[in-house]
């Protein structure tokens, strides 16, 4: 049901913990089957240096955080704020149809991190320059 | 990597006896058990052994024994067949009944049915006082499952059968669970009808059967053929039906060292478990409840990962999280009972089969702890859990 590469962050997730003076801390719950994935990121320079974070739920939950942590670390806010559910699902080698909502929790709950911190740094550089703001819609533009 | 089955209340491994019985039937003994030529009628005497050792099984007589092709068609004849010729209009069934009678039932539901579902206490109980106060002068039905798949729980169905009997109500049992496993005795139990499935007691997949007490009013529901005296269209499934005959034997034969053995194996994961892993319950019944069955609830994992992780280390187990179903819903047994969100999506289901030694339990209980630590290191309620008790 799953492709080796889900398995693989699934049974080795990258990344797990959680980090005590996080810069930027994002919690979300899935509404579709009351699962939940928190997580942590560090930032200088307006680049993420580190990702963690502690998930409850399914195979690809726990895969799509590994991912998730993956590729955001050493990206900028601007870029880790791009990420989509989409991204990560393919960085996956794909998901099973009903898993997909799994991912949409983990770009959530990374862009509620970057959220995070952005409220806590409101005069940071980032905030000027990208007038939209922090990216809400996924890939086919729908609201999250 | 030694592969442990923990789900043989998914399905069973069809016995080598079983399966050395089969294979005549299908290229040597190929007739079909309708024709009147000598192949056929070779066929049709296999057949009519196998109904007879079924009968034995249940304690019906072999008159009262329609082959079908498992456990969902037997409950749908037993609600439909009975329903399509009823002037009388209201069905009774619980709200833990496999999909098979619930969605049937709600199915009738649709067609011009009503519907009662009862519910059951939070060990999975169906209160006989409920079936009473829903039986209605419109009721032609009570479908009560013997024993759940999920969580074990054996239902108190020589009661409700008496209040279905007193009531002039129809009365079936779903027993896929129970039949081969456990003692089930038709009389003892006073039903009117009963479904049972090979595949759940070491014969092969595809064959079942629905006992029906002698002068139950029942039609086919699908028409064609008119085999089983009409009451089931299709060609017999031979090869099947002589499997499930040999495993029928098979199970009298072995009934009490089948319960013993699993039971004992049951008993000790019970008392180990708790002291292995910390924040688990054991759901459904402690006494009435089958004798290989065991589900629990391991807190703050869900029920998918940990099922994988334990595929991983070599054992095949099952849960009823909602993460592990297509719907994306909490077993609707879960449910039932009332068990929460967390407890839910943390369910496990054992169930234990004959082949299964005490060391595989121990590999088990060696294994466990380990798995349940590395996804509860991951989860964020087991950490606030802990930030709560400091
Ligand atoms: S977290 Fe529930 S299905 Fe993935």
């Amino acid at each position: 049901m799953y492709t080796e590469k889900v398995m693989d962050h699934f049974r080795n997730p990258r990344n797990v913990g959680v980090i005590d003076n996080a810069d930027g801390v994002g919690e979300v719950g899935n509404p579709v089957c009351g699962d939940m994935m928190t997580f942590y990121i560090k930032v200088k320079d307006h680049t993420i240096t580190d990702v963690k974070y502690q998930t409850f739920g399914c195979g690809a939950a726990i895969a799509v955080s590994s991912m998730i942590s993956e590729l955001a670390i050493g990206k900028t806010l601007e870029e880790a704020s791009h990420l989509t559910n989409n991204m990560v699902a393919e960085a996956l080698g794909g998901l099973p149809e009903q898993k997909y909502h799994c991912s949409n929790l983990g770009a959530d709950a990374l862009h509620k991190a970057i959220e995070d911190y952005l409220s806590k740094h409101s005069d940071t550089l980032l905030k000027k320059e990208n007038k939209q703001g922090i990216n809400t819609t996924n890939e086919n533009g729908r609201e999250k | 990597m030694k592969r442990t089955y923990f789900d043989h209340a998914a399905t069973t491994p069809t016995r080598p006896e079983v399966l050395e019985t089969m294979l005549p039937f299908f290229n040597q003994q190929y007739g079909n058990a309708s024709s009147l030529h000598q192949e056929g009628q070779a066929a049709a005497q296999a057949i009519e052994r196998a109904r007879s050792q079924l009968a034995a099984l249940i304690g019906a007589s072999s008159k009262e024994i329609i082959f079908t092709s498992g456990g969902t068609e037997s409950d749908n004849t037993a609600l439909k067949g009975t329903g399509v010729i009823s002037k009388k209009k209201h069905l009774i069934v619980s709200a833990i009944e496999h999909h098979a009678v619930l969605f049937t039932a709600k199915a009738m539901e649709k067609m011009g049915y009503t519907l009662t579902v009862l519910p059951v206490d939070s060990i999975g109980k169906v209160d006989p006082d409920s079936v009473k106060k829903a039986i209605q002068p419109d009721t032609f039905l009570i479908s009560v499952m013997l024993a759940n798949n999920e969580i074990g729980t054996i239902q108190p169905i020589r009661e409700i059968s008496s209040i279905a009997r007193e009531a002039g109500v129809l009365m079936h049992t779903d027993a896929v669970q129970v039949v081969g496993n456990y003692p089930v005795n038709v009389e003892e139990l006073g039903c009117d009808m009963l479904s049972l499935s090979a595949h759940k007691f070491y014969g092969p997949k595809g064959v079942g059967a629905l006992y029906v007490r002698k002068g139950t009013p029942i039609v086919a529901w699908m028409d064609g053929g008119e085999q089983e005296h009409g009451k089931r269209s299709g060609t017999y499934n031979t090869p099947g039906i002589v499997g499930a005959g040999k495993a029928a034997e098979l199970a009298m034969n072995e009934m009490q060292e089948r319960i013993t053995s699993v039971k004992k194996l049951r008993d000790y994961l019970l008392t180990e478990l708790p002291k292995r892993v910390e924040d688990i319950r054991i759901n459904g019944s402690l006494t009435d409840r089958l004798p290989n069955n065991i589900h629990l609830s391991v807190r703050y994992v869900e029920g998918e990962s940990l099922l994988l992780y334990l595929d991983d280390a070599g054992f095949a187990v099952s849960t009823g999280s909602a993460c592990s179903s297509h719907s994306l819903k909490i077993s609707h047994v879960l449910q039932a009972i009332g068990l929460d969100a967390v407890a839910s999506q943390g369910s496990l289901r054992i169930t234990l089969g004959q082949e299964n030694s005490r060391e595989d339990i121990d590999r088990f209980l060696d294994v466990l702890p380990k798995v349940v630590g590395d996804l509860r290191a991951i989860s964020p309620l087991f950490k606030s859990k802990k930030q709560e008790a400091r």
